[in-house]
């Protein structure tokens, strides 16, 4: 490569931010400021120089993080030093939600649009911090407000999440810079929810005297109830604990898995027949298998800690409670699948869960429980922590390796599939935050007493994500075969059930005469809809349901990640017709209907990944199933019709 | 006698095209098979010298047992599959992606469109007149050759094309997303101010005319291009010495385009400045 830098230089703090991320640059080709006398006789290239590649979206990160955006002369000098081609890494920064390549304040508010807010009265709120921060965009006072997809904070909604650059915060117990310096702006963030306009001014004011979140037990209805499994710990034991991890039965799976070795962890995995639960539901053992057996390596293990889908914060509350549950898990993942790094890879709307599991991940370094010798068994594991910055589409696994490598959040075409090439082109197993933490329960009570929980086909325990109009609001775990019924009652219906959307905005409405539904994966494809990554998002007749479809369109459009053309341009014909429906009706309206099921046929055809492939689910099973817009509702859904998350098989 | 090197052998698969059974070489394309059972698939973002990106869906077809249509032109052939080229539902989508691309984008200049269109009895009108478009005004920033975005189907080609795929210069890539995904330079900067080294090799692979020379774009502002008056006289570049052969687009006693054959082993389609826009001196000016 001979990569061509403009003259742009970095400011002083946007040097020291990607220098406390890379370290100080070895010579001046790499953006030193200093020509030395060794720098004539200094070359790297080729592989050693495109190998730090995945430090790009970290170090977009660090330099975000610190002003607030990311400046030509930033990007320029974290270009020189990881060899990348600016032009190329402009494309990755513009790709993310959370990054800016134009100046804007240090501060930024993101005010949740989506579902669950949208129910919850987020256009009020809205108005509100429009009277208090001006429009959306404007900077005034260091402060800007931007309308933000789901921010994974529903069972509190309506929801806001408020980032402001500047220094990091010192190490706890160490002073702050003493060179007069303290005065600096420091890095902080606070979540607001439920928000008021009053609630998310202030705390953009002053993010770092915000009230402090509610636990994540809090998000938990059946917190410290009996006979829960998944989530047993949450409000129970102390999540910043070690020990209190391990006084409550932790690291006993890790320590069975040892004792069965790596294809006895599988083989308990498949008995168990734990399926996927981040969309899909694919069988974990054999995807497991599948990645040890091949002879190709290292091996990797991803977990998927995106959870960007509208109405999902399961992921985030497990996070958030029980954090060492998942870093076993991991490891027993890696050990089975023969990785010796597995890379974690959470949402950057999750500034708690990703200080909770950087804090877990230190701890359990330090104490052993990763590193070179994991629990003195001879078996090498660690796990790298890496951020998203805003995008649905990096939740999609092939997407999410591109992410973590450097390059934009694009799907790739599969085949081939992850276990044959995945992260860096290596085999790669790629779970979900759920389905992972479901692994220390199979172990600790065997596969035959995991399997024994719910149906045949839909074995073990279950979280749903329930929102909108109920009393209570949260993360319910139930075991595999209880109706949307039973569930509804648990979190208390509303007086006038309108419809639940089941699976988020990639999955598909139900009306209120079809509360028999049993949540299993067999059942609800039978009823023609779909578990997706367990949504449960409950609408009552108080809310304007073509509204709640205009959203679902407008998200999709969103976050299309542009590359293929069904997607690209599908879903902003999609969200016009459905414009078009809002203003008008009559004859017009079956026109547009007609329209979106055939631009939305291509799309579910054509589309490269599940994104587009989805797109078009809700909006086509409100029209099918709840009769919106005056069309006919069809005696049966149209069997076959799965809007899963992922496709179907994708190992 | 002279030696004929001999390519690996390659095992030959069986698989079923249209309720035929047919033999590829392993690894070929489902494309590769049609167009060797002389069936005619439309392709936009698929090129002869490039790994395609199979973004633009135009090519889809059925394999039987799967839950989405296959792209043709990245998909390899599998023993014992069963693909169709021309069922509705395939015929559906590529229709469709058609009628997309031509509301969004002006592909007047794209080859086999407009006939595509008819064939697939597409209407591009039918999304209405306020449907979105890119609207992107040409961008003239140098004087060798034009960007014109609007004609763009962000097929990736020449972002492949400029990076690691031939040119390695990596001037150009894919900024934004979604809709507002353009092909651009870093922070948006002029050609000019960029990495590019004028090559052309972008120009040489764009599918839709969205990339031109300055000399096209020129004759197509004042109405004189006319490619049915052109003449192509294929010969060896004079520069230097790796001996590129070049193609030169002659209208009037006047080069107005040159481009270098794709099966030239030489070039692949490439060139460097000098042989793609070094014309001028010919012509004596
Ligand atoms: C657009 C899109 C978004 C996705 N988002 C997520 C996500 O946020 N979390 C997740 O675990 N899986 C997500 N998936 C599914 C993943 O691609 C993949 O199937 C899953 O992580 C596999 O893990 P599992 O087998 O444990 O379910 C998404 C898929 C698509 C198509
Ligand atoms: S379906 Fe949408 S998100 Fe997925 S690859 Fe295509 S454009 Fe990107
Ligand atoms: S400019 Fe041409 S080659 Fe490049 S993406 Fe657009 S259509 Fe393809
Ligand atoms: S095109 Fe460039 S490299 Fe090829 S022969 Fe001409 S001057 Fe030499
Ligand atoms: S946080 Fe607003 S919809 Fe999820
Ligand atoms: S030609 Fe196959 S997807 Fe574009």
């Amino acid at each position: 490569m001979d990569l061509h830098f403009g003259d742009c230089k970095p400011t002083d703090e946007e040097r020291e931010a990607v220098d406390a991320l890379l370290g100080p640059p070895a010579s001046a080709w790499e953006g030193g400021a200093e020509r030395g006398e060794a720098d004539l006789r200094w070359a790297v290239g080729g592989r050693a120089a495109r190998e730090r590649r995945d430090l790009l979206l970290p170090a977009l990160h660090a330099v975000n993080d610190r002003t607030g955006w990311i400046s030509e002369g930033a990007l320029d000098y974290v270009c020189r030093r990881l060899t990348v081609p600016p032009a190329e890494a402009y494309g990755v920064a513009t790709f993310y939600a959370m990054f800016a390549v134009r100046p804007r304040p240090a501060t930024v508010v993101h005010v949740c649009t989506d579902l669950a807010c949208a129910v919850n009265g987020s256009a009020g709120l809205r108005a509100g911090i429009e009277e208090r921060l001006g429009a959306a965009g404007m900077a005034a006072g260091g402060v800007t407000w931007q309308p933000s997809p789901c921010l994974g904070l529903c069972e509190r909604a309506p929801a806001a999440l408020v980032l402001r650059a500047g220094e990091p915060a010192p190490a706890p117990g160490t002073e702050g810079p003493s060179d007069g310096r303290g005065a600096l702006r420091r890095r902080a963030s606070a979540v607001v929810a439920p928000a008021t306009a009053e609630g998310v001014a202030s705390a953009a004011g002053a993010p770092e005297a915000a009230p402090s979140e509610p636990s994540a037990a809090m998000a938990v209805p059946q917190a410290g109830q009996d006979g829960l499994i998944l989530l047993r710990r949450v409000g129970v034991a102390d999540p910043a604990s070690l020990d209190d991890y391990r006084a409550h039965g932790g690291y006993s799976a890790l320590r069975r898995a040892f004792a069965l070795g790596p294809a006895g962890v599988i083989r308990e995995v498949t008995d168990a027949g734990l399926a996927g639960r981040g969309g899909a539901a694919f069988p974990t053992g054999r995807k497991w298998q599948a990645t040890a057996a091949q002879p190709d390596h290292p091996h990797y293990l991803v977990c998927n800690a995106d959870e960007s889908e509208p109405g999902t914060f399961k992921d985030r509350v497990v996070m958030e409670g029980d954090p060492y549950a998942l870093i076993e898990a991991m490891t027993i993942a890696g050990y089975a699948t023969g990785a010796h790094r597995g890379y974690l890879y959470i949402r950057g709307e999750y500034p708690s869960a990703v200080a909770r599991l950087e804090h877990a991940i230190g701890r359990a370094r330090s104490r052993g429980f990763l590193g070179d010798d994991v629990l003195g068994q001879g078996y090498a594991f660690d796990i790298e922590l890496r951020r998203g910055a805003g995008a649905y589409i990096c939740g999609e696994e092939t997407a999410l390796f591109n992410s973590i490598e450097g390059y934009r959040g694009e799907p790739r075409s599969k085949p081939p599939f992850p276990v044959e090439k995945g992260l860096f082109g290596k085999p790669t197993a790629a779970n979900n935050v759920e389905t992972l933490v479901n692994v220390g329960p199979i172990l600790t009570m065997g596969a035959e007493a995991y399997a024994a929980i719910g149906t045949e086909s839909s074995t073990g325990p279950k979280l749903f994500c329930v929102s909108g109009r109920v009393a209570r609001p949260g993360v319910y775990e139930l075991p595999f075969g209880a109706t949307l019924g039973e569930l509804l009652d648990l979190a208390g219906r509303p007086e006038s059930l309108r419809a639940v959307l089941l699976g988020g905005a990639a999955g598909g409405f139900v009306g209120p005469d079809e509360l028999d539904i049993p949540l299993t994966f067999e059942g609800t494809r039978a009823a023609g809809t779909t578990l997706g990554s367990g949504v449960v998002l409950v609408i009552d007749d108080t809310v304007e349901l073509p509204r709640i479809l205009l959203r679902i369109a407008e998200f999709f459009r969103d976050e299309s990640c542009g590359q293929c053309v069904p997607c690209r341009i599908g879903t902003v014909r999609q969200e016009e017709a459905l414009h078009r429906l809002l203003d008008r009706g009559g004859a017009g309206a079956a026109a547009d209907v007609a329209l979106l099921r055939e631009i939305g046929q291509a799309m579910k055809d054509a589309s490269i990944c599940g994104l587009g492939q989805a797109a078009w689910s809700a909006v086509e099973s409100a029209i099918d199933r709840l009769g919106v817009y005056g069309t006919p509702v069809y005696g049966t859904p149209q069997q076959g019709s799965e809007a899963g998350q992922g496709p179907r098989g994708d190992t | 006698m002279t030696a004929v090197p001999l390519q690996p052998p390659r095992r030959l698969i069986e698989f079923s095209l249209d309720g035929q059974d047919t033999r590829v070489p392993e690894g070929s394309t489902i494309l590769e098979a049609c167009r060797a059972a002389g069936k005619d698939i439309p392709t936009l973002c698929e090129g002869d010298t490039l790994t395609p990106k199979n973004a633009c869906r135009v090519c889809v077809v059925e394999v039987e047992g799967a839950r989405t249509l296959a792209p043709a032109c990245s998909r390899r052939a599998e023993p014992g599959m069963a693909v169709r080229t021309d069922t509705g539902r395939a015929r559906h989508s590529r229709k469709t992606v058609l009628e997309l691309l031509a509301s969004a984008t002006d592909l007047s200049t794209t080859p086999r469109a407009a006939e595509w269109i008819k064939e697939y009895g597409a209407e591009p009108g039918r999304f209405g007149t306020d449907a979105a478009r890119l609207n992107e005004e040409p961008k003239v920033d140098n004087d060798l050759y034009v960007r014109d975005y609007d004609k763009c189907i962000q097929c990736y080609k020449c972002v492949d094309a400029c990076g690691d795929q031939w040119q390695n210069t990596f001037a150009i890539s894919v900024a934004g997303r979604g809709f507002d995904a353009r092909i651009s330079t870093e922070h948006d900067a002029p050609l000019t101010g960029s990495a590019c080294v004028y090559c052309g090799n972008c120009i040489e692979v764009c599918p839709t005319g969205a990339l031109s020379f300055k000399s096209e774009f020129d004759m197509r502002e004042a109405g004189t291009w006319d490619e049915s008056a052109q003449t192509e006289t294929t010969t060896v570049c004079a520069y230097c010495g790796v001996g590129c052969n070049v193609t030169l687009h002659v209208q009037e006693n006047e080069i107005v385009k040159v481009t270098s054959p794709h099966d030239n082993p030489v070039t692949h389609g490439n060139l460097c400045i000098k042989g793609r826009f070094g014309f001028q001196h010919v012509s004596q000016r």
